[in-house]
């Protein structure tokens, strides 16, 4: 039998010397398809299109294809190109329209924009924003992302470089996706079963005016390419590879993936910033624009991305599908995602186009969306994001809550018992998994930091100081910074625990920050977003210093696994308890809280925190169904007493009551 | 140095030596040689590597699609392989269903 190749794959004519025929409009960005590449470029505006082609490296194109009025359908420009080295090739568009900003228009044909789509972008060097072509056939075996319900999630929020940078972690490839893939072992060894990588979208790691670095990476400059730095085969264009690689990895470990995605601006700023694709592409399609062509900037970075514009929203969409589904990712955390809310002139939307179609995408059914709800210009939504029984929220009410009463506020109690049991006050309609409850993240303190500096110390960020929360909730036990104050330090390591196993014992879905569990400090900086050295990154030699705090968190993140109680369950499974049995004391001076967590049959934990400075006699329940008090954890014992490997816990000797120290937190399990 | 290789075939193992840079427009080659000796069902497929100077990734590929072409269980050896292709190898993840020697 002859096997006809298909009509396409032959050229029809030639431009600028390449053999070429009318494209695809659809997908957009560039395709592999029989013998050649479809090129497929929206906007609106646009008054011609041209596809620049260079060999790579080259300073100048090798070729110039203007794509002709019969290759546009609609707003869309496409066009198959034949014979092209794809390995070789490096693209982009020149784009001719109106000049006009105060009508949103700035066409410049002079420039070589990135395209949006592209699944490679050169990375570093002089012609970094250039776009290349993928060969899209990675084996994946038999991947399956392991699909744990929501609730049973241990988030551990981390930095692909900043995890393995550091000389002392050991790894072949330090700082990125492959030497990740090595510390695999130690996220198993930890317990955590999920880890959400701080952006790995391509950006430009030195569009930062104060210390040259951009660390962190919220500001995305190619929203479908992995950072090719993070590679340590990006120099041969292999990151797609190495990505899927290390998501293949981490499945295999029974450990699901989620990006820290930035929807809310690009990199492109304001009218000052860089063009690099969206600005000459189609300026008043992709942004928010004020009637006179300025951008809105609700992101506090200069622009907004036109997120519930159809086109926008549809990119928005096929970006999430396409890691979803080539990179088998299994969730996103949306930064500032209150914006993604917002209509084409700020406005609140009631109905948001984008969250509903996120909701209900059909790629996207079962992966985790996770929203930070709130923006940079006000917008606080914690509670009130438009959910469609979907998504997740950073709770930040948690973290202030247990960072206030830890540190010894007068008048949280109460509150701390609503954050406990999945902060029931917002989300009892949406269950336990709405909630992500953390302590710290990657904005901010670091734990142990929390527990060292009352005060933000980031003159090292070029800003004076200005810059980062002054609201932290904070208290540095008696010193600022470092000190050989044995009371201080055995204090703040004890402040520690007892953030951590509130944490892990709290319902709703816990994330941790890469490095708490090993006690890492940015010695008071608590907005690292611009330090890319020692500062931020993990320094592993801290696995011996503080071996009792990984045990600790070991312990407490598996005592969490073992106990579904403490994952979920009805209100009505929550006792609440005092210095008496069954007698909480919700008044404002009350710093004492035990709960009881009983599940029915065997599973049934007691949660007594004390945030006073003297030690209390607690009267205990009996423990149900004819069983006996163990003691899972008490965070005043020095260590290793301070916890126990679940399922080994020794008996209470006294079982009607509970001796619980200065600032402290105690854990029973019935057995 | 332009590409070169050869396929030998004893038994049911295949033997093909590799030269020059195995890159995007010599894959297709490779693949063809594979898809060879796909249809005369060896179980063991060795390639010689080392005359190959450079492997990209397209050549990375072929690997995958020898890998993915051979029936289940089948051996694919690499000999010879030069450093830094077996470090692309390895960090893409590509080791795990071959064997390196």
């Amino acid at each position: 039998m002859t096997v006809l190749e298909p009509i396409d794959a032959y050229p029809t004519q030639r431009i600028a010397g390449y053999p070429v025929r009318a494209g695809r409009s659809l997908p957009f960005g560039a395709t592999r398809v029989p013998g050649g590449v479809n090129f497929s470029v929206f906007s609106n505006h646009a008054t011609s299109v041209t596809l620049v082609l260079y060999r790579e490296g080259e300073p100048e194109p090798m070729a110039e294809l203007p794509f002709p009025e019969s290759f546009r359908v609609g707003s869309v420009h496409a066009m198959t190109v034949f014979g092209l080295d794809v390995e070789r090739l490096e693209y982009g568009y020149r784009v001719d329209g109106p000049r006009r900003p105060w009508e949103g228009h700035r066409f410049d044909p002079d420039l070589v924009l990135s395209d949006p789509y592209a699944r490679m972008l050169t990375g570093h060097g002089p012609y970094r924003h250039r776009s290349r072509v993928t060969l899209d056939d990675f084996d994946w075996e038999d991947d399956r992302p392991p699909h744990l319900p929501h609730e049973d999630l241990v988030i551990y929020e981390l930095h692909v470089r900043g995890f393995t940078g550091h000389p002392s972690s050991g790894v072949a490839a330090p700082g990125t996706y492959a030497g990740l893939v090595e510390k695999i072992p130690y996220l198993r060894e930890l317990g955590v079963n999920c880890v959400e990588l701080m952006p790995v979208f391509e950006f430009d790691e030195t569009d930062n005016v104060f210390t040259g670095v951009n660390y962190w990476g919220y500001s995305p400059i190619g929203f479908f390419a992995p950072k090719a730095s993070y590679a340590a085969t990006g120099r041969d264009h292999m990151q797609v590879d190495e990505f899927k690689h290390l998501v293949k990895e981490l499945h295999r470990a029974g450990i699901e993936v989620l990006l820290d995605v930035v929807f809310n601006h690009t990199a492109e700023g304001d009218e000052r910033g860089p063009v690099i694709s969206f600005k000459g592409l189609d300026n008043a399609t992709y942004y928010m624009l004020t009637p006179d062509g300025h951008y809105y900037n609700f992101s506090g970075t200069g622009n907004t991305l036109n997120c519930n514009h159809p086109v926008v929203r549809g990119f928005v969409l096929d970006c999430l599908r396409y890691w979803a589904a080539e990179c088998h990712v299994d969730g996103f955390r949306f930064d500032l995602a209150a914006i993604l809310g917002r209509g084409s002139g700020g406005e609140l939307l009631h109905n948001p186009p984008l969250l509903e179609s996120l909701a209900y995408d059909p790629i996207l059914r079962d992966r985790k969306l996770i929203a930070e709800a709130w923006d940079a210009a006000g917008l606080y939504q914690v509670g009130s994001f438009p959910h469609y029984s979907r998504w997740s929220e950073w709770n930040g009410r948690y973290r202030d809550t247990v960072r206030r009463y830890v540190k010894g506020d007068l008048g949280v109690t109460g509150e701390l018992a609503t954050r406990m049991v999945g902060s029931p006050d917002m989300y009892s309609r949406r269950g336990v998994a709405a909630t992500v409850n953390f302590v710290t993240s990657h904005d901010g303190f670091t734990l142990r930091d929390l527990v060292s500096y009352d005060h933000k110390h980031n003159e090292a960020n070029g800003e004076g100081n200005r810059d980062g929360d002054d609201a932290n909730n904070s208290w540095n036990c008696g010193h600022e910074g470092a000190t050989d104050d044995p009371a201080v330090l055995a204090l703040r390591a004890r402040q520690q625990r007892n953030a951590l196993l509130l944490l892990l014992a709290s319902r709703g879905v816990p994330m941790l920050l890469a490095g708490d569990e090993l006690g890492r400090t940015q010695l008071g900086n608590n907005n690292a977003y611009c330090h890319d050295g020692p500062l931020t990154w993990l320094d592993w030699g801290l696995r011996e210093e503080n071996a009792d705090l990984f045990r600790f968190t070991r312990r407490a993140i598996a005592f969490r696994r073992a106990h579904p109680v403490l994952r979920g369950g009805s209100p009505g499974s929550v006792h609440w308890h005092g210095v008496s049995a069954w007698s909480p004391d919700w008044s404002a001076h009350s710093r004492v809280l035990a709960a009881l967590f009983d599940g029915g049959g065997s599973d049934c934990v007691y949660v007594a925190a004390n945030s006073h400075w003297e030690s209390h006699t607690l009267e205990l329940p009996p423990a149900p169904r004819g069983q006996t008090w163990h003691l899972f954890a008490d965070t005043a014992a020095a260590p290793p007493m301070d916890a126990f490997e679940p399922g080994s816990e020794p008996p209470l000797a006294n079982q009607s009551q509970l001796s619980i120290g200065p600032r402290s937190v105690a854990i029973l399990v019935t057995h | 140095m332009s590409f070169r290789m050869k396929m030998n075939v004893e038994g049911d193992t295949a033997t093909i030596r590799l030269a020059g840079e195995l890159d995007g427009s010599s894959a297709p080659e490779l693949n063809e040689l594979v898809s060879q000796a796909v249809g005369r069902q060896v179980g063991k497929l060795v390639l010689l590597l080392d005359e190959l100077t450079y492997m990209s990734s397209a050549g990375v590929r072929c690997l995958v699609f020898a890998h993915q072409k051979l029936p289940r269980g089948s051996e694919i050896t690499l000999v010879g392989t030069k450093p830094e292709v077996a470090e692309t190898i390895r960090l893409t993840g590509f080791d795990r269903s071959i064997v390196m020697q």
